[in-house]
């Protein structure tokens, strides 16, 4: 199997869509001629090959972004729109929160709004707070919208192509520090269903439910307590929105032990989501309270020292698997 | 040149139907427990959606807002099932989830329906964009208030649509006032349409009262849409009788203020020019007003008969 990066990865999605269907466009800020030029930017070199009625650069206007995303979309178009950093995400939520997830509903299922929203996240570059905030949990929180957040070359192939086929509006985040990590990734029709997690490393003692980049450092962590004897069960939630409950829960149900780990902060966190299906659904499983290995409650800092200090390890994870052993 | 007859008694028709139906709207919501939530007309206001939408072919769409009741019956709703959505009823055009505020025909053309001022512009881009990817012959309007000139989305989008050069019309219906602000007590400027300037594209200013003007300004509009020459923006400069909604004690409009914008009514203003230039009998027009009478006594009736959805309807039409 050929191996990309998760960045590559997403340009293969992208490309095959676009030359399935002639409905697929690009637009956001940079998409065809970017001031990040990098080819393992997922959409590097796609004006060159599918010209500009297809890639659109647009102005710095996330609203108009998002809402040409809309209309499009009702208009039966797939618009994948990009928005360039997660934070900037605010400026565009007008239009994802209350008209991509809302207008169906409010037409009373007469209309649909079949586009994809690609938001770059994930802290580590040094950027700071307004370049780096996840905010998956609080798109998780609105009715009408599909959230998905991959974590391997794989999944990011497979979960785009899925979400621009989707009916419905779906937002996908990608980690940025991901572009750059490898993975094996089928080729061609490789497509993963929406709403499924996946359990990338079974276990016995402790279930490590986890997403997006957290999954290396779960990882990370899975090899050094394997060393000691530990053996974690990792399940990659890859989709936030709907939430693979069964999955979960079956895994907690056989370890009987749970560690929530994401990037994100803490408060109000989707790790709080995830915790609250195991004690009302798995409560009688449970050897041992559970863990959210979380960033703390603060705003990203630049400084290297201080943003590695907020980017959750594997020494934390450790510390949570231990705590409840 | 004249405006075809036939445009004339549409546009007739479409403002006694808009003003019939929220005459009655204006009584039906003072009785208690008959119509939930808000009420927000646009009476005195009519002439903009009869003259638009005249102007208008099919395929043409349109995104409205919370002030809807005429651009909607304009575009062709059937007031049945506009009025069966404004009881809550199941027979509603959207089933009971959106009631009078987010009204959304997508069959008529009137799909993007919102009650966010200023949220309607980056939507009719991106409908436009549509049209001008497909290269259909269509266009799109957006109706915006005075008020949604504010808002940041309303830029962003107008400088979009014009970089793009994309088949829009925005037509902005300045009824004085946003909320209870006056026009110039939220913005500098005069004519919203001199706003068109900062991007590129014509800005007119009709008389908001005057719906063959409104026909006559939007068809040109349309025509440059429809030719690839970009976007318009119109400004209607109209009066809103009623407060914001129906709740609105409206202890900011002065009384002389409104009697003398009803003076200027558009729906007396049409009927006596379509009578003047001859277009209609009298007797032909009380067959209309009567027929529009039934439309909207029928409209009632299919709305009070209909049944209320059942409570777990709330859980259908959040996915496709």
């Amino acid at each position: 199997m050929p191996q990309l990066t998760v960045g590559q990865a997403l340009n293969q999605a992208l490309r095959e869509e676009m030359t399935r269907d002639d409905t697929v466009f690009i637009a956001g800020e940079g998409v065809g001629v970017s001031i990040h030029d990098n080819p393992m930017l997922p959409t590097a070199g796609l004006l060159r090959d599918f010209g500009p009625r297809r890639v659109r650069d647009t102005p710095v206007s996330e609203a108009a972004i998002a809402g040409l995303a809309v209309g499009a979309a009702e208009a039966g178009l797939k618009p994948v729109v990009e928005i360039m950093f997660n934070p900037f995400f605010t400026l565009a939520s007008d239009m994802i929160v209350n008209h991509a997830a809302k207008l169906r509903y409010l037409s009373g299922g007469k209309s649909a709004f079949p586009l994809v929203v690609r938001i770059k996240s994930g802290a580590g570059f040094s950027a700071g707070c307004q370049h780096s905030h996840n905010l998956e949990a609080w798109t998780a929180h609105c009715p009408g919208l599909k959230v998905v957040m991959p974590a391997t070359a794989a999944d990011a192939k497979g979960l785009l192509k899925s979400a621009i086929r989707d009916p419905n509006p779906v937002v996908f985040f990608e980690d940025m520090m991901l572009y750059f990590a490898p993975g094996p990734v089928p080729e061609d029709e490789y497509l993963l269903p929406i709403g499924q997690a996946d359990v990338k490393r079974p276990g016995r003692d402790v279930t490590v439910v986890t997403w997006s980049r957290m999954l290396g450092v779960a990882f990370k962590a899975a090899e050094q307590l394997a060393a000691e004897g530990i053996d974690l069960e990792i399940v990659d939630l890859r989709t936030l929105a709907p939430l693979d409950k069964e999955t979960v829960l079956a895994s907690v149900r056989k370890t009987g032990r749970l560690v929530v780990l994401h990037e994100a902060t803490r408060t109000g966190g989707f790790a709080g989501e995830v915790a609250a299906v195991v004690m009302e659904e798995a409560f009688e499983s449970l050897k041992a309270p559970l863990r959210r290995v979380t960033g703390p409650d603060i705003p990203v800092p630049a400084s290297p020292p201080l943003e590695r200090f907020y980017i959750p390890d594997a020494e934390q994870v450790i510390t949570a698997v231990k705590d409840i052993m | 040149m004249a405006i075809p007859k036939d445009k004339m008694l549409e546009m007739l028709h479409s403002l006694l139907l808009s003003r019939r139906f929220e005459e009655a709207l204006t009584e039906l919501c003072q009785v208690e427990g008959k119509i939930p939530g808000m009420m927000i007309l646009c009476t005195g206001q009519e002439a903009v959606g009869a003259g638009v939408c005249a102007a208008l072919r099919p395929g043409d769409v349109i995104i409205t807002n919370h002030r809807s009741h005429a651009h909607l019956l304009a575009k062709g709703a059937d007031p049945k099932v506009l009025m069966a959505e404004i009881y809550g009823k199941r027979t509603g055009c959207n089933k009971g989830k959106s009631g009078t505020l987010h009204l959304a025909l997508p069959e008529i053309g009137a799909p993007c329906t919102s009650t966010v001022v200023g949220a309607g512009p980056p939507m009719a881009v991106g409908r436009a964009f549509a049209q001008q990817y497909r290269g259909e012959p269509a266009v799109t309007v957006c109706f915006v208030g005075d008020g949604a000139t504010g808002e940041g989305s309303f830029h962003e989008a107008l400088n979009l649509a014009s970089l793009w050069n994309l088949p829009v019309i925005f037509v902005c219906e300045n009824n004085c006032y946003a909320g209870a602000q006056r026009l110039e007590e939220h913005t500098r400027i005069e004519n919203i349409a001199d706003r068109a300037a900062a991007y590129c594209m014509p800005g007119v200013v009709v008389d908001g009262n005057d719906a063959p003007a409104i026909y006559t300004t939007a068809l040109d509009a349309r025509a440059r849409a429809a030719a690839g020459q970009g976007p318009t923006l119109i400004e209607c400069k109209t009066y809103r009788w009623r407060g914001h909604g129906e709740s609105d004690p409206q202890h900011y409009q002065p009384k002389e203020e409104i009697a003398a914008w009803r003076a200027r009514c558009p729906v007396a203003r049409m009927r006596e020019a379509v009578l003047a230039l001859g277009l209609i009998s009298t007797d032909d027009l009380s067959a209309m007003e009567t027929k529009v009478d039934a439309l909207v006594r029928e409209a009632i009736r299919f709305a009070e008969e209909s049944p209320y959805p059942e409570p777990r309807e709330a859980l259908e039409d959040v996915y496709a």
